[in-house]
């Protein structure tokens, strides 16, 4: 199980930044058109974040032209170019799957004081 | 030269490729091994390597066996396995065979025994789709007719019917390398491979 472990941990970056549900982030996401490559940037609030080795992932939702975007990206994939964390929201829960049903005010989400 | 080597399923993990897609893959151990014993054609018939490898200590082994694994100096094994080779007299008794035949990239052919389910049932055993489960229905998970009537008056031979599942030779070919590693003798393959992990499996050319 070691061997996996060491393997594993070879294909984890160390450069993503921590953040939670709740955060406000930027997500640059390298984007392959032809043969060419650009960056795509997807802002939005984390809902969840799963755990796992290499196979974590996380969702950040957005609301793009009055709809509602989910965008779910493995936290190790070499197709994310960099995280920025915008913000830190102050929220209850981990999975914020609440966020799906609220629309315009309600779905604020307050910034946690540090 | 060889062209199959003997290796130990470590577990499954993934890989992301450099295009960002992840694929899933099974580790695999393949130590270098020492040839045991040369099969002749003259003296068995047949032109053979006997290969030794998984390494133990001494005293696990017992002692036919001890004289048997002197030839490899000092080391013991246990497991022995026969690779046929053209000509046995490019080997010599002791040798170690590295298990450098592979490059990245290569297609594989994996052989190994599969995980045993036991008396398996005909849904498992053979994909039948069952019955209904609830509106009154009194068969869930049985066959069903298995033939017809006075004529042929008999169930056909070769009928899906329960019995033992899995602990049999299983053989996947064109599995990919994605990655090799030498100074951690391992192998990763794209996809599955038979068995549980630690099960002893054999990787060819194809």
């Amino acid at each position: 199980m070691n061997i996996i472990e060491n393997l594993e941990n070879e294909q984890m970056r160390g450069d993503i930044p921590d953040f939670k549900a709740g955060d406000t982030i930027k997500v640059h996401a390298k984007i392959k058109e032809g043969d060419k490559e650009r960056i795509q940037v997807f802002q939005g609030v984390v809902i969840r974040k799963r755990k796992g080795r290499t196979g974590a992932t996380f969702t950040v939702r957005k609301i793009s032209y009055g709809i509602g975007v989910e965008r779910i990206f493995p936290l190790h994939s070499p197709t994310i170019d960099k995280v920025e964390v915008i913000s830190r929201g102050k929220v209850r829960q981990g999975r914020l799957y609440y966020m799906r049903q609220l629309r315009g005010k309600a779905a604020r989400i307050k910034e946690k004081r540090t | 030269m060889i062209n199959k080597v003997f290796g130990k399923k470590l577990g499954m993990t993934r890989y992301f490729l450099d295009e960002g897609v992840c694929v899933p893959v099974t580790i695999v151990k393949v130590e270098p091994c020492v040839v045991i014993q040369k099969k002749t054609s003259e003296k068995d018939g047949y032109e053979a390597v006997q290969i030794g490898f998984n390494p133990i200590k001494e005293k696990q082994i017992n002692s036919p066996l001890r004289g048997h694994l002197k030839v490899a100096g000092g080391q013991w094994f246990s497991i022995l396995k026969e690779i046929r080779v053209d000509d046995v007299s490019q080997f010599e008794v002791g040798q170690e065979i590295l298990p450098d035949i592979f490059q990245i990239g290569d297609k594989v052919k994996i052989s190994g025994i599969s995980k045993g389910r036991g008396f398996s049932g005909v849904i498992k055993r053979w994909g039948f789709s069952g019955g209904r489960k609830t509106h009154g229905s009194r068969s869930h998970r049985v066959p069903g007719s298995i033939g017809q009537n006075t004529s042929p008056g008999r169930v056909h031979k070769g009928r899906k019917l329960p019995g033992r599942m899995g602990f049999q030779r299983v053989t996947i070919k064109n599995l990919r390398i994605l990655d090799i590693r030498p100074d951690m003798n391992i192998l990763a393959l794209k996809g599955s491979i038979p068995g549980s992990v630690n099960n002893v499996i054999e990787i060819s050319k194809s």
